[in-house]
């Protein structure tokens, strides 16, 4: 440590007004921060009430609740990909298969963000902040085990730049910056992000008789007029993985699917993080669940002889990404909602455009991401009506 | 109701090519550029983009329209009676617009057949109306057929502009030439771009760098 303080001491003065690289100042500064507590304090005359939780704890914690669905997802990369090719792995063996897929799209996801970071840092001439701490680890966890690396590239150096930087950098951004990736990947490159792409085969390998890759939203989609949703998924993969789809194991997250969004109950077990610790809004998180368990349930009662609509309501909430999306997307304090009625409107409409989405348009299957990001859009005229409607609430019982 | 920008004629004739004249072709080009400072005719922007061929036509044919309807209405601007001027330059931009439209048909079919409706739909184009109304209608001749031609210019060059990077990011060609497989180089052509979402992110950034350059600043 003493030897990084020398060595950082010792160029400083490069980096300060009048030296050589007084251009780059603040990518400096950004390591300088990221190695050592800033020595910088608040003046005796500063602010009086002050609190622990800055920029960089926030993102921390989401970090740390994010772990759960990261470890599991790695282990469920293996799990999936044994499963595919008809053997038997160990879980160390199955850590691994997915710690080998899974770290590069990280490294690359971190990497190309934050070097887009400190450019604009630098030419703008503001502190590198900690607003992408986050977005690099939600992008890789809703992203297919296999994805090619230069796609991860190219869709972060996009949700970066036109997301982010083109509104104005950290806290400006209308809509969130992971999701524009991920939108961005599915529009783009559509071949790579859907269908059959959720599993991780490996090369050569050939899957085991019978083998079919697709999700249990495909499966609901593709099930036939007249029959059971349920039948379907219990049947499904009979031959190689036999309840793959049942109930419990779409919950505890043992199916195909993005790396980190498989697991309702590790995501369930981060959103208890967010929520104890303050950083995410529960009300969104209920009012997303509920939305899409309320919507269910009023499909159920139209549904007739369509299979998808007739699903059981509960089931929308374990299959595809809803509740990762509930939980770590819709949150994001920056696109959401701010008044605290408008997040349980914001949540709600979510959870039912979600359904909306999965069962009436057969061109998208997965409804989470264009229902957030949609209603990231409308977020700030949810919260316009919600105080304008306080003004006239507050108006009517003023006596002027 | 008097025309928008009605400015004084000039008793002393000036040079065809003075400084204000040349200001009727540039300013459209940047400063007041039709689709990125005015935005005007984005619709046909975002359809007509996504090769550079059908955009470089519809170009031309705008330009032609503008440029050509800006002078008739132009000569005609003292005696057409205030209360009817719409539809009366409705009926001369529509008479360019056929013209237009036969030539299309008659030499670039197989481009007119991608362009459909947007040819025909130059009628509408608020630029060409725009110009009409704010220009032509209280110029003479000859200013009137530099604007028409500068405002032309200035939508023809976003929309190449945008129809390059559609192009090359979308297919990996420019003007149907594979630029990527020439050098060697497998390309896997971006979904995104074909979609009118990428022509209107690309008119954003063009937004953005221009703005960037000119040092605007919003003002409230």
């Amino acid at each position: 440590m003493k030897f990084l303080r020398k060595t950082l001491d010792g160029v400083k003065p490069n980096f300060e007004k009048g030296g050589k690289w007084e251009k780059m100042y603040f990518a400096f500064e950004a390591i300088e921060t990221f190695l050592f507590a800033p020595n910088t304090t608040t003046a005796a005359k500063g602010v009086q009430v002050r609190d622990a939780v800055d920029l960089k704890r926030l993102m921390m914690t989401v970090i740390i609740a994010m772990v759960p669905c990261l470890l599991f997802g790695m282990w469920n990369i293996g799990h999936q990909h044994f499963l595919a090719i008809g053997q038997t792995g160990t879980l160390g063996e199955k850590f691994w298969i997915g710690i080998v897929q899974t770290l590069p799209i990280i490294v690359v996801s971190y990497g190309v963000g934050l070097g887009i970071e400190f450019v604009f840092a630098t030419i703008r001439r503001h502190p590198v902040n900690e607003g992408f701490l986050v977005t690099g680890m939600l992008i890789p966890l809703v992203m297919p085990p296999d994805v090619p690396l230069w796609q991860v590239a190219v869709a972060t150096a996009f949700a970066v730049v036109i997301g982010k930087e083109a509104f104005g950098g950290t806290g400006m951004n209308v809509v969130n910056i992971a999701l524009t990736a991920r939108a961005f990947l599915y529009f783009a490159y559509p071949t790579d992000i859907s269908g059959e792409v959720w599993t991780y085969l490996g090369e050569g390998a050939t899957a085991v008789a019978g083998y079919s890759g697709a999700t249990p939203l495909a499966v609901a989609a593709a099930a036939a007029k007249g029959t059971q949703v349920v039948n379907e998924f219990n049947s499904f993969g009979s031959t190689w993985a036999p309840g793959i789809y049942s109930f419990q194991s779409l919950f505890l997250g043992t199916q195909p699917g993005s790396i980190g969004e498989t697991s309702t109950l590790m995501c369930l077990i981060g959103a208890l993080i967010l929520i104890v610790t303050g950083t995410g809004s529960w009300k969104i998180i209920v009012g997303v669940f509920g939305g899409a368990y309320g919507m269910g349930l009023l499909l159920n009662i139209l549904a007739g002889e369509n299979a998808f609509m007739a699903m059981p309501a509960y089931y929308h909430l374990v299959i595809g990404g809803l509740a990762f999306g509930a939980v770590f997307m819709a949150t994001d304090p920056v696109t959401a909602a701010q008044t605290e009625t408008g997040k349980w409107y914001y949540g709600i409409l979510i959870g039912m455009f979600t359904v909306l989405i999965r069962v009436f348009n057969p061109a998208y299957p997965e409804g989470i991401m264009l229902a957030i990001l949609l209603m990231n859009v409308f977020a700030p005229l949810i919260d316009y009506f919600v105080v304008s409607a306080n003004k006239t609430r507050r108006l009517k019982r003023a006596t002027v | 109701m008097s025309t928008a920008v009605a400015e004084v004629v000039e008793k002393k004739s000036e040079p065809l090519f003075s400084k204000k004249n040349r200001k009727l072709v540039s300013n459209p080009l940047d400063i007041d550029n039709p689709i990125t400072v005015q935005v005007l005719g984005i619709c046909s922007a975002l359809a007509v983009t996504t090769q550079m061929k059908p955009a470089l036509v519809m170009a031309i044919a705008l330009t032609v329209v503008t440029a050509s309807s800006n002078v008739i209405i132009s000569i005609m601007r003292n005696t057409i009676p205030s209360r009817i001027r719409i539809i009366v330059q409705l009926a001369v931009v529509s008479l360019w617009v056929i013209l237009v439209d036969q030539l299309l048909k008659a030499y670039v079919y197989d481009v007119w057949k991608q362009l459909s409706v947007f040819v025909g739909l130059i009628i509408t184009n608020c630029i060409v109306m725009g110009r009409l109304e704010a220009f032509a209608m209280g110029n003479k001749p000859f200013p009137s057929l530099l604007d028409g031609l500068g405002n032309g210019f200035g939508y023809g060059i976003i929309l190449l502009i945008v129809a390059f990077f559609r192009e090359l990011f979308g297919g990996g060609a420019i003007f149907g030439f594979k630029v990527f497989e020439a050098i060697g180089f497998h390309y896997k052509g971006n979904g995104l771009m074909l979609l009118p979402a990428g022509a209107c992110i690309i008119v954003g950034v063009i937004i953005w760098v221009q703005r960037t350059l000119n040092g605007y600043r919003e003002t409230h």
